[in-house]
């Protein structure tokens, strides 16, 4: 009867403990990890092995990707760039912005994507690291360097056009990730590593403040530097982009067929591990926006808004 | 050599040693491969475990390597109910013989070569014996569905306590001999796409193509089989608990057309998922309801026997509620088996059909990811559940009396039912609190769930060790056990 009572009141406390809303930070440790947010690198023409199944792939053309995750600072002047310039409005508690529209063929389950405005990023929303104030948008303290999040597919897509290009396709994304050498399942090879990349309970010094599902951490953090004490090995790829595996799952131009949700890669800091396999697919609808989701750009490919 | 002679037998040839063989089987894959995952992975033990016990664990082979691992561990589970079921079903004995001999054989070489293969590094002669244990296996059960065939003369019954037709033919054995049928061509259809993978068909698990609107014949199959297996496992439990506790009576009578009928439509309904698949779904809810009605009339059945059998042995003649409710509660392993059944309502099929009901305006909100979360718990938390239920009709088959009955009954109820509940809160959870704020109550309904799984595998562990024990001991309960030619709880058995 004892340990009835004890066990009772044991789950009664975990319970209350669960209800229990954690404070989230309005900032954190800065920190320069060295990597240059405006870096695009140049991936040639060619084969590789695309997939968990090793096709081999051709893509024809050379392209540019960015290094890293769009930023919040570069996310932010974005937003009061094209706020001013009416490119996006702010409705309610949405920036939004215009979007021509996928076409629709009424198949179960299928949601229609109209042509409209749609969100893009929410203001001030629980989640955010970009705040709006007097008019401006404008990054968190310490959180100038960490990839955007909360940005929906539409805001995505609208930033890199506005960038003179457009989300990479899926193809496009994970041969940037993996290279042509082999078919290596992170960007360095095949096995993971906690100091590696920023995954669920990897424990990374953003996860002592929010637990083990953690924060995201600056663009370029895994590069083989010691931040704050904490020593990371070098999560580059081939090409010599940062976090193709963790920190924030990454928009794609990836629509899929018959749904209309979008691809995402890359997995995130909320994810296990095996989430963070280059050929690992999510995806959500295009106006979901998620403090696990980001993106990154691509130029001269082929990502479009139309396939 | 006497000793090791007797001991051999009773572990390869009575029932309960055989039982008990592949409930170990199972624990000591649980207990090694559990490692590989979960709060073990976080505490770095794979990692420990990846390089000191030479287990090569590709990241591009980790979906293969899950499919055999759920392979070996539900082969076994099938032979545990295939033993079962000879031993509580009239059957001749040489079949019984026969039918266990070739489940055994093929079980453990598909367990062993299997794991093998799967966790440490490819050698193709043991995928091949991988391939054979599951071909002797299949093979079993094509004998046990002959042996179950309900329409032979001597298998003909009029006894009025039991569901038969008016010819005799004992519609409890029909009921076994479809659901040994259907899971047949059940097999078939995994086995055939199966026998497809390097063949062009690429390994996937079933969870990750939720979001994929277009899929191939093969995929459906692979998604059919795994589906139609689980629910023909779940189907034979119930059956085989109903032998357990003397299933007989009015509740009996429509308990078991209900169970034929609904095993027909759902077997029929996964079948006809790779020409129709949106039919199919409708033709599977449709047989799911007789089946869940079919478990209602033997969990209502099965409480008032116990209640009924605890009173008289009391000699309480007017019971009131509590009195009732404490006779109901005496013995928690036969309570416990029902008991599972109707808890998995709560957190598999009600969790189940709000997903269906919500799917587009609320799951598929979510991202594709979380929505997979909810599958693999949503299916976790069912084999579990069988699991439970087979866990506790072995401790009675053990022999488990007075208080160890008494503790290792209520924690294998309490601690699961704990664990599959915080899983079911888990798999939701998006129900109840945004991504930005989830981690408190992730944090808890993990803790929960791994203190639910720990206190049953301890539990499970304790039993083991018993058993064990008494394997050393010259006139231990194996030695009874051995001598025993069917189960306690059927008088017709093995004719």
């Amino acid at each position: 009867m004892k340990l009835l009572r004890m066990l009772s009141l044991l789950l009664v406390i975990l319970s209350l403990a669960a209800c229990s809303a954690p404070e989230l930070p309005q900032s954190t440790q800065p920190i320069d990890t060295g990597v240059d947010p405006d870096a695009w690198v140049t991936i040639p023409a060619g084969e590789f092995l695309y997939g968990q199944h090793e096709a081999e792939t051709d893509v024809p053309y050379d392209y540019e990707i960015m290094v890293t995750h769009v930023t919040n600072a570069q996310y932010a002047a974005y937003l009061n760039q094209a706020l001013a310039d009416g490119t996006l409005k702010i409705s309610g508690e949405q920036v939004v912005g215009y979007y021509p529209g996928d076409a629709f063929s009424g198949k179960k389950h299928e949601v229609e994507i109209s042509a409209g405005d749609w969100p893009h990023y929410p203001v001030n929303a629980k989640g955010t690291r970009i705040q709006y104030s007097g008019g401006q948008f404008q990054p968190l303290p310490g959180y100038e360097n960490h990839p955007a999040v909360m940005v929906s597919w539409f805001g995505a897509l609208a930033y890199c056009q506005a960038q003179g290009g457009s989300l990479p396709t899926e193809i496009e994304w994970e041969k940037a990730a993996r290279g042509t050498a082999d078919n290596r399942a992170y960007p360095w090879g095949n096995f993971l590593e906690r100091n590696q990349a920023n995954y669920y309970s990897s424990s990374d010094i953003f996860e002592k403040v929010l637990g083990k599902g953690g924060d995201t951490t600056p663009v370029g953090f895994y590069n083989g530097q010691t931040f704050a004490g904490y020593a990371t090995l070098d999560g580059a790829s081939p090409y010599g982009l940062y976090d193709m595996a963790g920190n924030a799952w990454q928009w794609t131009a990836g629509i899929t067929p018959g749904t209309h949700d979008r691809y995402l890669r890359g997995g995130s800091k909320l994810d296990y591990g095996y989430n963070l396999r280059l050929w690992t697919r999510n995806s959500v609808r295009p106006d979901y926006e998620g403090p696990s989701i980001g993106f990154r750009c691509a130029r001269s490919g082929q990502g479009s808004t139309t396939e | 050599m006497q000793a090791l002679s007797d001991r051999f037998s009773f572990l390869f040839r009575s029932t309960k040693g055989l039982v008990l063989t592949a409930i170990a089987a199972i624990s000591l894959a649980t207990a090694f491969f559990g490692m590989l995952s979960g709060p073990m992975e976080e505490f770095g033990i794979k990692a420990w475990m990846i390089k000191n016990l030479g287990l090569s664990l590709l990241p591009q082979e980790r979906e293969g390597r899950i499919i055999i691992l759920y392979h070996t561990i539900a082969m076994a589970v099938v032979a545990i109910e295939t033993y079962l079921i000879t031993a509580q079903v009239a059957i001749k004995k040489s079949q019984q013989a026969m039918i266990n001999a070739t489940i055994t054989v093929g079980y453990l070489t598909s367990f062993i070569f299997g794991l093998i293969f799967a966790y440490f590094g490819h050698n193709y002669v043991f995928h091949g014996l991988f391939i054979a244990g599951q071909a002797l296996i299949f093979f079993a059960g094509v004998l046990l569905t002959a042996a179950l065939w309900p329409w032979g003369k001597a298998y003909r019954t009029h006894d009025p306590e039991k569901a038969h037709t008016r010819g005799g033919v004992d519609l409890e054995r029909v009921a076994f001999f479809l659901m040994a049928a259907a899971t047949l061509g059940s097999a078939l259809f995994g086995a055939v796409p199966g026998s497809m993978f390097g063949n062009g068909f690429e390994t996937f698990l079933a969870e990750d193509t939720i979001r994929q609107p277009e899929k191939t014949a093969l995929d459906l199959a692979i998604i059919g089989h795994l589906h139609i297996m689980l629910t023909l496992i779940a189907v034979a439990l119930t059956l085989i608990v109903g032998r357990w506790l003397d299933f007989k009576g009015k509740l009996h009578k429509w308990a078991m057309p209900l169970m034929i009928v609904g095993t027909l439509i759902i077997t029929a309904g996964v079948w006809s998922v790779v020409p129709y698949e949106a039919t199919a779904h409708i033709i599977i809810n449709v047989g799911s309801f007789p089946v869940l009605i079919a478990s209602a009339l033997l969990v209502a059945f099965g409480w008032r026997k116990i209640t009924r059998e605890r009173l008289a042995e009391l000699k309480i003649t007017r019971p009131n509620f509590a009195q009732k409710l404490r006779a109901l509660l005496h013995d928690p392993l036969r309570f416990g088996a029902l008991w599972q059944m109707v808890y998995m309502n709560f957190v598999v099929t009600f969790v189940g059909i709000f997903m269906a009901i919500k799917l587009d305006e609320i799951i598929r909100m979510w991202p594709a990811r979380e929505e997979r979360v909810a599958l693999t718990g949503h299916w976790h938390v069912l084999a579990g559940i069988i699991a439970t239920i087979i866990l506790l009709y072995y401790a009675d088959l053990a022999g488990l009396k007075g208080r160890a009955r008494q503790v290792f009954g209520w924690v294998v109820i309490f601690f699961s039912d704990l664990a599959f509940g915080a899983v079911a809160v888990f798999e939701t959870k998006r129900l109840f609190v945004d991504e930005i704020s989830q981690q408190p109550l992730v944090n808890t309904v993990i803790l929960l769930a791994d203190i639910g799984l720990a206190s049953v595998l301890t539990a499970l562990a304790a039993l083991m060790v018993w058993r064990l024990i008494d394997l050393f001991k010259g006139r231990g309960r194996w030695k009874q056990e051995l001598a025993e030619t069917g189960l306690a709880a059927s008088e017709e058995v093995n004719q």
